[in-house]
């Protein structure tokens, strides 16, 4: 139907412009990666982020974790504490200089270095650069697992049915919410049920399950809620801060339900040992 | 039915969290809302099916709305130039108190006494209900949800379907109330109950208000679509029609109108087209047999030229009005339209009446939300409002005094407590030294987490940190396939 449109505009600046194409990957796996393990893995759920480096290895990769990496600079940035986040995210810039891919074990880290380091550094050119080409080889976990190391899970483990939640960040920023169903799918004993209202919002949104405490409080009440009607044993997500929200509030309400990082998932249904 | 009768008596005297805190304990309001907002998500979904399409359009009702914004001050003098020639009278306003004066001023010239309202936000900004009828003048709306939302002294808790936070039953119950009618809750007994209502006052009124959804500077063209009829008839039967509209609603030729409007009311309803699209060229002329003896258009800019200075908030002003936004919010549809206190509810609202009351008057919108991006990604013109949420966010914190403020209430979250524990974040987690003695701290001492950490365990147990970080278990492993 928008063909229609076009016939009646045909002044070039009047035609959309094409739509952006679809992510290409490199055809051949890297010898080595690093990864930004994200500062609520490194705090609250370090086994996520070994068993992406578990799981990285299996593939023939060679990890290499920077110890000087901390955070990427996301709840000063979406508090609108812009020069903060910019000097925590200078921070990490020099530590990633490597030209090999940058693999994160979260969506809204990813989706943070892919998509909003170009606005922080929107003003210093040599930089911008620098963020650009970073911005061009950073992976999110399920993203790189699937398409860059084209893998095959090995299901060892025993009929079980789970639900996954994708972040917003995965979802609307790095357009990676299909990938973890895929990577499920490879696992012939797991069944994926779907849950109500899926693609909405868990209610964590950083600094706002804080500053607005109520309404998170509503948002993620009925995603417990829907995540505990969907029949699952155990929830998935490839985002940390979501499973910080899912989790705590799952074990406030003294529920029997938790969630696993999807990386941890794969990794023991695969028979990967820690 | 007296003036006084109509003037709405919404309390918005708390702040914004009080409001949206007695909304989310109101289970009625939360199930009406849920309903609502499912059925409106699907309807659209059903009228983009082909993706392809979709984006495509979006793309190209963005490249439509950002050409006329940036030939904005030109357009704007091109309409009204044919809109004068076409017979319409065109009068500018710059603040709400200008825009009702004007108003006035025609509603006394013609000794007017009784209004007939269409659907228009740009009055809900003008409180015109309010403002005639503290003049002794009945202003009565004729669109059907708003003529509910009137009748209970209520204002519209959502931009195109006003009523939306009232089930059938509210609707039976009010009527049977305040008009004197059986208490029915057939749907279409009680629009006929309202119709027959506004059918007298349609001939009655002596003037007749109507919104704008295009203004189309090429022709002198005022477009306004609708489903109900109502529109036809207040622009139509009344002698005198006043349209009120913002200055941003102007479009460059009919052309950009097609592609506009398919995105309009499917992203609204899942409509492909509406009942009524009334396009509006000017008053009756001597050899016609109807239409109005007069047509005025009153343009209010209303903070929108703050907006306009500022090349990333600008793109507040491609908005169409179709309410996708709010439709598929995840907070909207749990505290509904009336707990944001303002004209404009859902994340459009929250971008931008913060240029129109200024941001010192709804301090907490940019911050209600989650950044989720819902917003973003159904609207139709791709305004980007997680951006521009976050972008509000930083002029909120910014020190009221900080030079060159681009918006009216600028920092009206400055805390200077808040700054310095941003400042010490971003020390911490620039520095790799401190940042592993926090870590090693906060992993050696996990079980001095207290049981109540401020809002956060509100909803959640505490949260524990892990017994090593990732740093210590990465480190040690990494050595481990070295020395392998």
């Amino acid at each position: 139907m928008s063909e229609l449109f076009y016939n009646a505009v045909p002044n070039a600046t009047r035609v959309a412009p094409p739509l952006a194409q679809p992510r290409e990957y490199p055809h051949e796996k890297p010898q080595k990666v690093y990864l930004f393990g994200t500062c609520v893995v490194d705090l609250f759920y370090p086994e996520a982020g070994m068993d992406a480096i578990h799981l990285l290895e299996r593939e023939g990769i060679c990890v290499d974790y920077p110890q000087g990496q901390s955070c990427c600079g996301q709840p000063a940035y979406t508090s609108g504490y812009t020069d903060q986040a910019r000097q925590v995210a200078r921070a990490q810039l020099a530590l990633f200089a490597g030209d090999y891919p940058v693999v994160v074990p979260s969506g809204s880290c990813a989706g943070m270095l892919r998509e909003h380091y170009v606005d922080l550094f929107k003003d210093e050119p040599d930089t911008l650069k620098q963020v650009q080409a970073l911005a061009a080889r950073t992976y999110e976990l399920a993203e790189f697992l699937l398409f860059v190391c084209k893998v095959q899970l090995n299901d060892s483990g025993t009929p079980v049915k789970v639900a996954l939640h994708t972040s917003c960040s995965a979802r609307r920023e790095m357009n990676t919410h299909l990938h973890g169903r895929e990577l499920l799918a490879q696992l012939r004993n797991v069944e994926r049920v779907d849950h109500s209202h899926e693609s909405e919002c868990c209610g964590f949104g950083g600094t706002f399950s804080v500053r607005m405490p109520d309404i998170s409080g509503a948002m993620v009440a009925d995603k417990t809620r829907a995540l505990q009607e969907s029949g699952a044993h155990q929830v998935l997500s490839a985002d940390c801060g979501c499973l910080m929200n899912i989790n705590g509030a799952l074990e406030k309400q003294q529920a029997a339900l938790r969630g696993q990082h999807l990386a941890s998932f794969l990794w023991q249904r695969t028979g990967g040992e820690r | 039915m007296n003036a006084a009768a109509l003037i709405p008596t919404v309390d918005v005297s708390e702040d914004f969290r009080t409001r949206a805190h007695q909304a989310l304990g109101d289970a009625q309001l939360r199930n009406n809302f849920r309903n609502a907002m499912d059925s409106l998500m699907s309807k659209r979904a059903a009228s983009f099916s082909d993706a392809h399409e979709r984006e495509h359009l979006r793309a190209l009702g963005n490249a439509v709305r950002a050409r006329a914004l940036s030939k904005l001050p030109d357009l704007l003098e091109q309409l009204e130039a044919n809109l004068t020639r076409n017979g319409v009278t065109v009068h500018w306003a710059e603040t709400v108190e200008e825009a009702n004066a004007i108003v006035l001023s025609i509603i006394r010239r013609r000794e007017a006494t009784q209004v007939i309202k269409g659907k228009s936000m740009v009055s809900e900004e003008m409180e015109m209900n309010h403002v005639l009828a503290t003049q002794g003048i009945e202003c009565l709306e004729s669109d059907m949800g708003e003529f509910i939302v009137q009748l209970d002294h209520e204002k519209p808790s959502h931009i195109i379907m006003p009523a939306i936070h009232k089930n059938a039953s509210q609707v039976a119950s009010l009527f049977h109330e305040k008009l004197g009618v059986e208490y029915t809750k057939d749907v279409d007994q009680l629009i006929q109950i309202g119709r027959r209502v506004l059918r007298e006052k349609f001939f009655e009124a002596d003037i007749g208000v109507s919104g704008v959804n295009f203004a189309v500077a090429e022709t002198g063209t005022l477009l306004l679509v609708e489903n109900e009829g109502n529109g036809r008839m207040s622009t139509t039967v009344p002698p005198v029609h006043i349209a009120v509209t913002g200055i941003e609603k102007v479009v460059e030729n009919l052309r950009d109108v097609v592609p506009l409007l398919s995105l309009l009311t499917r992203s609204a309803l899942g409509q492909p087209i509406t009942t009524y699209v009334n396009m509006i060229s000017g008053p009756r002329k001597p050899d016609e047999l109807d239409g109005p003896e007069e047509v005025h258009l009153v343009l209010l800019d209303n903070g929108r030229s703050q907006a306009f200075a500022d090349s990333e908030l600008r793109q507040t002003l491609n908005c169409i009005r179709c309410g996708a936004c709010m439709n598929h919010c995840p907070v909207y549809t749990r505290i509904g339209g009336h707990a944001y206190g303002e004209v404009y509810p859902g994340p459009i609202g929250k971008i931008i009446t913060p240029h129109m009351v200024g941001l010192a008057k709804v301090p907490d919108h940019p911050s209600a939300s989650s950044l989720c991006g819902a917003c973003g990604e159904v609207c139709p013109v791709k305004i980007p409002i997680p951006a521009l949420l976050r972008r509000l966010r930083e002029e909120n914190v910014k020190a009221p005094d900080s030079p060159h403020p681009v918006m009216r209430g600028q920092g009206s979250k400055y805390s200077r407590q808040e700054r310095f524990i941003w400042n010490a974040w971003a020390k911490l987690h620039s520095s790799p030294t401190l940042y592993r003695v926090f870590t090693f701290a906060a992993t050696r001492l996990r079980a001095l987490v207290p049981s109540n950490v401020g809002p956060w365990t509100q909803n959640h147990s505490a949260p524990k940190p892990a017994a090593r970080s990732l740093h210590d278990l990465a480190r040690e492993h990494l050595a481990k396939q070295g020395a392998r």
